[in-house]
């Protein structure tokens, strides 16, 4: 596991749906294949209202329309991070267009799970609202070890929540990983 | 023992254990996977990936594929998606394909399941779609997973879970005739918020929900994960028992599970059914409840009744009460979930007109069985919202973009309330048109 995360951060609101993180009409390619992995990179959060893409301000581009890859390597959001589909597409999408972790208050089971499951991204929690004390392009670094948020900005630091029972999964990268380290699958 | 919910005991029996209690994280064995045409090529990927190109899935007869989502489309990608399906299936000597284009292709996965049976009480279901919890209207505990979890899943037959505490949810009275499941479950996530129900087991109970018939059972359990639900679940009674020993071909085993008197709930809320109003979810959340009459007369340009929410037989049997012998008066896109509901259009009546005929001469379209607009899709898919229009619709989501345009806005409701305003082109009370 990384043991700093360092990028600038992109923040959203509340009950950011996986529609909105990738619209249902991209779910034709195939992450099996490197290279229409990719293309969820390109598509990524493209169904977010404008008004709430990169807040405080919003209308705040994640990427101009030909880009993978997003200037932003941090997500932070509100409550309910990943809502709806269970399409593993969403934490792909965020992981080609090169997130490293979400910091949101809470998620929602199935993407939590697809983004520890898969190896991802790493989805900390948060008590702190913070979707409404950090700025879109923050400078941001995350001490994974000791679970600290640091705003290199504004020079401000929070406590995330640990990351708990899934942290070895996290830890191994994934749960094909974990499953082996723990004896439970041999191939 | 301690006193256990459904959920909790079905779980401890597949982990093998005496017992869990909430919060713990436990190896479960799967009696079924499920996966479609969206997340299957990610999932035979994922397999491949860690257990070898030649490998096998743990148990031919317990992986079932049902391409259902971008079936009848030009979309290149799309047909190839299916075609991968496909190549795999004939690899593996999978029993249980539903392909396109031959007689045994079904349409929407969450009716396919149990109309194949593919559902029993009891048995621990994953599929790699959010509303795969439709299926605990069959007593089991079932729920949405990805292609990673189910590519391990498809290797090894198991899968680490988290046992959810219960919430339970119970509906007392007789159904009036202008209300319908779809009403109660938008009633319960109005009440608890979309997220209301994270990391959560939901169970309906009372005679309110015994007295729903199978289908409509499954459109409660299945709008669960719009509350952000891990599963919902419903005892088995003997309609349940009726309804799957006779789709139950391979005469699998099966064992009832109910919840233990004094088990604990981690929620506890009453409904009087009698008490309640048509309902209506607005844009652009499906917890964003009013009351039909709040919004009433709200223009509308589109009319949807389809999907595994709102697209099975007991859905068009409604809407054909209201739309039998008037015409509507916006574009009204009709779309049945299976094959099977398809057929049942065609040949059950209202004093003497098929529902399809019914649906026909109201000016409605009816398209070919499948998700269709439901998620949008690829832009030639039936009923797809290409344009920033409002659409009121019987499925399950309203999020922007979710049916195609993201300045698009819908409204989700009961099919009786679809069909209503589907006659005057705004959101309309069934109670008004009742026939
Ligand atoms: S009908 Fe809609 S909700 Fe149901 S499986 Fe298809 S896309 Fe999903």
């Amino acid at each position: 596991m990384q043991t700093t995360i360092t990028g600038r951060a992109y923040v959203l609101g509340d009950n950011v749906d996986t529609d909105q993180i990738i619209p249902a009409q991209y779910l034709t390619y195939n992450p099996a294949i490197p290279a229409e992995y990719k293309m969820f990179g390109k598509y990524a959060l493209s169904s977010v209202p404008p008004a709430q893409a990169g807040l405080p301000k919003g209308h705040v581009l994640f990427h101009t329309k030909d880009e993978f890859v997003s200037d932003y390597q941090i997500i932070v959001a509100g409550k309910n991070f990943g809502c709806g589909s269970s399409r593993e597409h969403a934490p792909i999408a965020l992981d080609a267009a090169g997130i490293k972790c979400v910091i949101a208050e809470f998620y929602a089971r199935i993407f939590f799970r697809n983004s520890v499951n898969g190896g991802y991204i790493i989805p900390f929690e948060t008590a702190d609202r913070l979707c409404e004390q950090i700025c879109t392009g923050d400078e941001l670094t995350v001490d994974v070890e000791s679970g600290t948020l640091t705003n290199v900005t504004t020079k401000e630091s929070w406590k995330l929540k640990p990351l708990g029972e899934v942290a070895p999964i996290i830890d191994a990268g994934g749960i094909f990983a974990y499953a082996k380290k723990v004896g439970m699958l041999k191939v | 023992m301690p006193a256990m919910t459904m959920t909790e005991k079905i779980l401890a029996k597949h982990a093998d254990k005496a017992s869990v209690t909430p919060g713990d994280n436990i190896w479960v064995d799967a009696d079924i996977l499920m996966t479609h045409d969206v997340c299957g090529p990610g999932t035979i990927g994922v397999f491949k990936q860690h257990f070898g190109n030649d490998a096998k899935v743990w148990d031919r007869e317990k992986v079932v594929i049902v391409p259902d989502h971008y079936i009848f489309t030009q979309d290149k990608m799309a047909n190839r998606n299916v075609d991968v399906l496909r190549q795999f299936v004939a690899e593996q000597k999978l029993p249980y394909y539903y392909d396109v284009g031959t007689d045994k292709y079904k349409g929407v996965c969450h009716i396919a399941l149990p109309e194949e049976g593919h559902t029993r009480p009891g048995e621990v279901l994953f599929g790699t779609d959010s509303h795969t919890c439709t299926a605990g209207a069959f007593g089991e505990f079932a729920t949405g997973i990805g292609n990673t979890d189910a590519g391990f899943v498809m290797g090894t037959g198991k899968l680490w879970v988290k046992v959810p505490p219960t919430m339970r949810f119970v509906f007392h009275g007789e159904l009036p005739s202008y209300l319908m499941a779809k009403d109660l479950i938008l009633a319960v996530i109005g009440d608890i918020g979309c997220d209301g129900a994270t990391y959560k087991a939901m169970e309906f109970d009372g005679d309110g929900v015994f007295a729903l018939n199978i289908e409509e059972r499954m459109t409660l359990c299945n709008m669960v994960i719009e509350a952000g639900g891990k599963n919902g679940v419903i005892a088995p009674d003997k309609l349940t028992l009726d309804y799957v020993n006779a789709r139950n071909k391979s005469k699998k085993p099966y064992q009832v599970v109910t919840t233990d008197a004094g088990a604990k709930f981690c929620f506890e809320k009453v409904y009087d059914v009698r008490k309640l109003e048509p309902i209506i979810a607005k844009p652009h959340s499906p917890d964003n409840k009013a009351t039909v009459s709040e919004v009433k007369g709200t223009k509308l340009d589109r009319a949807y009744i389809g999907s595994c929410t709102g697209g099975k037989m007991t859905d068009f049997r409604a809407a054909a009460r209201i739309l039998k012998g008037r015409s509507v008066k916006i574009d009204t896109f009709v779309v049945p979930a299976t094959s099977e509901i398809a057929a049942g259009l065609k040949c059950e009546s209202i004093n003497g007109q098929t529902l399809e005929q019914i649906f026909l001469s109201a000016g409605a379209k009816i398209g070919e069985p499948s998700c269709a607009a439901c998620l949008g899709g690829p832009s030639d898919t039936f009923g797809r919202l290409n344009a920033p229009i409002s659409c009121i619709s019987t499925t399950n989501r309203n999020f922007p973009g979710r049916m195609g345009h993201k300045e698009a806005k819908v409204f989700l409701a009961s099919p009786l309330t679809v069909a209503a305003s589907a006659l005057t082109g705004a959101i309309s009370d069934p109670r008004d048109c009742l026939q």
